[in-house]
């Protein structure tokens, strides 16, 4: 996988087909980016599991905080990392010890670790880094339209009205809605930069 | 549901609008209200603490305007857009987020001459301290950089004279110095130039000229290229540090590489007020969908007539880009392919008098302060929109005594060109 610029069907694959994800660093406090993801996603219909050792024993938003992925207890679809780059590989090493192993292991906005990567991928997990699925939902669903963001998507389509708690369509019969290449770029070059 | 990539015409016509949710309006509707309802506390928690997507009162946002934003975000290729009351709140609202008082930031020195004006005396009330460079002399740029500059402000193509930048080697000068290009894509809107693919990490507009095009509403935008990284030695504390507005949230961290056209909203039209009117943007939305039949109508006119001009006995110079000779010429081919814009100068043998006589007998153009109609324009800026600057500041800016502005419209160019014929001669 290129991990400049994920083709938007990739990501579409992801978010349509992952139902449980388990947050690693999901935090308590509501102006953290963890905070808003989960709620985000809750919402709209994933199973969410926090995992953070410093928090357990407290619930977020109902779901009890568990300290790591091993004390998950049960299969997920998707682990989606919440911790800086240097901090992504021990998480990725613990989920390659997971059975079923899951399908898909996410790091966040500003998250990147191509030897991470390389592993999870070795294995057959889909990875996605440097970005926020929130983000990624809102686009794909044109809900981040609201806010003036490229959601890189055309539709002669009527979408539904975004309601709460509903999952809304990711697949509309978009044809690519223009790039924003520079921003890629931009990217790439910082990376490379660290 | 594939990655193809639309062309131009397609995203002026489509990105941003899909059919109306409640009612399937396939226009895009004018949301004329000035609020919006929440589905309940939570709801209203989630909107303002900038949680959740979704509309809150329309100073913040409006769905009218998104549509705007994001087509305009996609026509200059960019990650997010924010549209304003007119270009100025646009320029005001940007630099909002980069200066606090005692910064500096470099400007071109040919740029319109109400941004003159409100760089050298609204900007420095707020202890924002403008420092010019010449965009001919690229090491001008270079000489201006302190550790107190924060930004790099041109226009891709500059009024009045329609003398074309070299975004890119401006670029590379703000690069090196750690601060964004912003670039104001006015006079080649997006159809001739797209800044960001030349290194702007800013666009800004005023959709008064040609993106709306018919010379009815005025409004600005602000597009976010999605290149700058704001995070790196505390130098944008808008966007780096915890915004005591929004309880201890960072932008940069939280909307990535969306975070400046978020910060323009949530800090900056949420504070400062330069709110559009979603009628306003309405008509420019419509305006948009045939910019780039009508950008290339305005070029082909523009380039006859300054040929027209070139070759008559009354006039002893034209300064259009699109001309073989011009010394803007080369940049014109590079940056400006479609075309050299619609908008120049010439400047007449007989000098003042001459200029004022001519504008007093033309016909079909217009005598105002604007470009960028569907009508053609005309205007001697040395006793309008350049007046308020001193006689040397006038010439370097382009605005001589003896010259004279041209914003060519969509009419036939014989017709045109009669009328110039008939006022020069008469
Ligand atoms: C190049 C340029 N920038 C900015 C502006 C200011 O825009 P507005 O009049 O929409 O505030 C103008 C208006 O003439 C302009 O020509």
């Amino acid at each position: 996988m290129n991990h400049d610029a994920y083709p938007d069907n990739y990501i579409r694959g992801i978010l349509n087909s992952v139902k449980s994800i388990a947050m690693v660093g999901a935090s308590p406090v509501n102006v953290r980016p963890s905070y808003f993801a989960f709620k985000y996603l809750a919402q709209r219909g994933y199973d969410m599991i926090p995992v953070n050792p410093g928090h357990v024993g407290k619930e977020l938003l109902g779901k009890p905080f568990v300290a790591s992925l091993r004390d998950l207890g049960r299969p997920v679809d998707m682990i989606d990392i919440f911790r800086s780059s240097s901090h992504i590989m021990p998480v990725v090493e613990e989920a390659l010890t997971l059975d079923p192993l899951p399908k898909v292991i996410w790091m966040q906005l500003g998250a990147r670790d191509d030897a991470a990567a390389e592993k999870a991928e070795a294995a057959g997990i889909k990875v996605v880094m440097n970005r926020c699925p929130k983000i990624e939902y809102g686009r794909l669903s044109s809900e981040i339209s609201w806010m003036g963001v490229n959601s890189r998507t055309l539709s002669s389509k009527r979408p539904p009205m975004p309601m709460q708690g509903m999952r809304l369509s990711l697949n509309r019969t978009s044809v690519g809605g223009g790039d924003t290449a520079a921003s890629d770029r931009a990217a790439k070059a910082k990376n490379e930069q660290s | 549901m594939s990655d193809r990539l639309p062309g131009f015409s397609t995203l002026a016509v489509h990105a941003g609008a899909q059919p109306d949710p409640t009612t399937g309006a396939r226009a895009t509707p004018i949301y004329q209200t000035t609020s919006f309802v929440f589905n309940d506390a939570d709801h209203a928690a989630s909107l303002f603490g900038l949680q959740a997507f979704g509309n809150i009162y329309t100073r913040i946002g409006n769905p009218t305007n998104a549509v705007l934003e994001e087509r305009v975000a996609a026509l200059e290729g960019g990650t997010a857009a924010l549209a304003v009351a007119s270009g100025h709140a646009a320029q005001v609202v940007v630099l909002q987020q980069l200066l606090q008082p005692g910064d500096e930031f470099i400007a071109a020195r040919k740029l319109y001459g109400g941004s003159i004006n409100q760089f050298t005396h609204a900007f420095k009330s707020f202890g924002w301290n403008v420092v010019w460079a010449d965009p001919d002399d690229i090491t001008s740029f270079e000489r201006a950089v302190t550790p107190r500059t924060k930004a790099i402000f041109i226009e891709s193509i500059a009024n009045p004279g329609g003398s074309i930048t070299d975004i890119e080697a401006i670029s590379t000068v703000a690069r090196k110095a750690g601060v964004p290009l912003i670039v104001d894509n006015t006079l080649a809107s997006p159809y001739l130039i797209r800044p960001i693919d030349h290194g702007a990490d800013i666009v800004v507009h005023s959709l008064t000229k040609f993106l709306g095009g018919h010379g009815n509403s005025l409004g600005g935008i602000i597009v976010d290229a999605g290149t700058f990284d704001w995070s790196t030695g505390g130098k944008y504390p808008m966007l780096s540090e915890p915004r005591p507005e929004y309880h201890g949230i960072r932008l940069q961290e939280t909307f990535g590489n969306f975070a400046f056209a978020i910060a323009c909203r949530v800090l900056g039209l949420r504070d400062l007020g330069p709110a559009l009117s979603p009628f306003n943007a309405f008509m420019i939305l419509t305006g948009i969908e045939t910019l780039p039949l009508r950008m290339q109508k305005h070029c082909d006119n523009a380039k006859a007539i300054a040929e027209f001009l070139s070759g008559h006995p009354a006039v002893a110079s034209v300064s259009y880009a699109g001309l073989p000779g011009d010394k803007y010429s080369q940049l014109a081919r590079k940056y400006a392919p479609r075309g050299a814009g619609a908008v120049f100068t010439f400047s007449l043998k007989g000098g003042y008098d001459a200029g004022v006589s001519l504008v007093s007998k033309l016909q079909l153009f217009s005598h105002l302060a604007n470009v960028g109609d569907t009508r053609s324009l005309v205007i001697h800026p040395a006793s309008t929109t350049h007046s308020q600057l001193d006689d040397a500041a006038k010439i370097r800016s382009g605005a001589g005594p003896d010259v004279v502005r041209l914003s060519i419209g969509i009419e036939d160019k014989e017709d045109l060109i009669a009328d110039l014929e008939q006022a020069l001669s008469a």
